[in-house]
């Protein structure tokens, strides 16, 4: 089979378009991560447990390593780099640093996209649902408590904003 | 991960006319979750990969009280578990769905890709079998359907012909006093594989007894498994808890599980009477405040 050609892409990623060429068997965390200079999303496992890679795909969170460059096309992405608004971190960003929900930090940018999606979907999101919903995001170093408390806090100061 | 050539087709016939010139080398992508990590990791390999996502009747799907549930192969479990009407009706579809895998995973996996992967430890195919799913296939002769419980023919192994592929799965009209329900054992809480799951689907006539009952298992043999004995020895009878003890009891004896890090074999036939008494009394209960 002759070399595979590379294919024009057209996406939106954090509200801006973007446009590049791949290679069909390069996954959507490369191209962020190799291509268009975005490292914030990481790569863990490669093989879809750790959830170190999450982005919004079309406002879902999905592991990247496990979606292809090519399918992006036209889609909606949201990465880490788009949460904090200008200078200002997020609160679920705040809540992580003041809470010391990270230790080597691998696994946050993962927790922090799934975070918010979790929180936007509702703010008043219980243990339980947090722990749930997080459950594809591992985490190391920190043991979980402090991030699923820094998750509520960062629940409470959005709904307090609200 | 090794060269392919990726195509997007948006009708059928072009899915079976690359999959027929291709055969094997030919990949279907629908959420990609199982086979990005296979083609990664050298498990499987193609010349092309296929993404059926363009297609409409696989990307979506639609209810009616005559037909029932057209599910399409390639939509997100999310679908079904977020869908207020869904969820309630195909109770155990919406458990299978919520527990495949993370959140992440539930995005892009489909019930669709979790069948044709064909692990005996699928979770969304003892509801598929206790919901009497059939799977419709489209191919070079046209579009033919298999029921679920035929569609798995080993570990990952499926009854797909060269040319073939899954386009949607076909699921009875539910009616009130129908209730369904999934459950497995895992050692942790979420994001594992099952080490037995169980499906029970309950219909139940005017006076409350069982006037139809349908029972699916995963993990205990090389597919899922139809355990019709236990299914039909609660025709006619009331939902007490002894009946449905004697359904799991009956659906042991057509388990044959491996022994392997997961469990044993003696552990994992204890765990499919368990299993199938739980489903079962759900699936009443769901029936009866349907
Ligand atoms: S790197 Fe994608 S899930 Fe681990
Ligand atoms: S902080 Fe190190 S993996 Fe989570």
């Amino acid at each position: 089979m002759s070399a595979s050609k590379k294919v024009h892409v057209t996406t939106s990623i954090n509200g801006e378009s973007y446009d590049f060429l791949c290679e069909p068997r390069h996954s959507l965390l490369e191209v962020l991560r190799d291509n268009l200079g975005l490292t914030g999303a990481k790569e863990g496992c490669n093989n879809g447990n750790c959830g170190a890679c999450t982005v919004l795909l079309n406002g879902r969170p999905v592991d990247s390593c496990l979606v292809l460059g090519v399918e992006v096309d036209d889609a909606e992405i949201e990465t880490v780099e788009g949460i904090a608004c200008s200078n200002n971190l997020h609160p679920v960003q705040e809540c992580f640093l003041e809470g010391a929900a990270l230790q080597c930090g691998i696994c946050t940018p993962g927790f922090l996209v799934a975070s918010k999606a979790l929180l936007d979907k509702d703010p008043h999101a219980s243990e339980e649902t947090i722990r749930f919903d997080l459950s594809g995001n591992l985490c190391r170093c920190t043991g979980y408590d402090k991030i699923v408390r820094a998750v509520q806090a960062a629940g409470q100061q959005m709904s307090a904003e609200a | 991960m090794k060269e392919f050539d990726y195509v997007a087709p948006d009708s059928v016939p072009e899915v079976v006319a690359v999959l027929s010139e291709h055969g094997d080398r030919a990949k279907l992508l629908a959420g990609g979750t199982d086979i990005i990590v296979q083609l990664r990791e050298g498990l499987r390999e193609a010349d092309v990969v296929v993404d059926i996502k363009k297609i409409d009747e696989v990307t979506s799907f639609k209810y009616c009280d005559e037909n029932g549930l057209a599910l399409g192969a390639a939509v997100a479990c999310y679908n079904l578990y977020e869908h207020p009407e869904l969820s309630k009706l195909y109770g155990a579809l919406a458990d299978s769905t919520h527990i495949i895998g993370g959140w992440q995973i539930q995005s892009r996996a489909s019930v669709g890709g979790n069948l044709c992967n064909a692990s005996p430890a699928a979770d969304s195919i003892p509801s598929l079998i206790a919901l009497n799913a059939m799977a419709v296939v489209a191919g070079p002769n046209g579009e033919r359907t298999v029921a679920v419980e035929e569609f798995c023919t080993g570990p990952g192994r499926n009854a797909l012909e060269n040319g073939e592929f899954l386009v949607s799965i076909q699921i009875p009209a539910q009616c009130n006093r129908s209730g369904s329900a999934y459950e497995r054992f895992i050692p942790r809480n979420e994001m594992d594989i099952a080490v037995v799951g169980a499906g029970s689907w309950v219909k139940l006539a005017e006076d409350g007894t069982i006037a139809a009952a349908r029972i699916g298992l995963g993990a205990v043999a090389a597919t899922p498994l139809y355990a019709a004995a236990a299914s039909e020895s609660l025709l006619g009878k009331a939902p007490t808890e002894e009946n449905l003890a004697t359904a799991g009891e009956l659906a042991k004896q057509i388990a044959t599980p491996i022994s392997d890090m997961r469990g044993t074999d003696e552990y994992r036939t204890h765990l499919v009477g368990v299993l199938v008494q739980r489903t079962l009394t759900t699936a009443v209960e769901r029936a009866q405040s349907s």
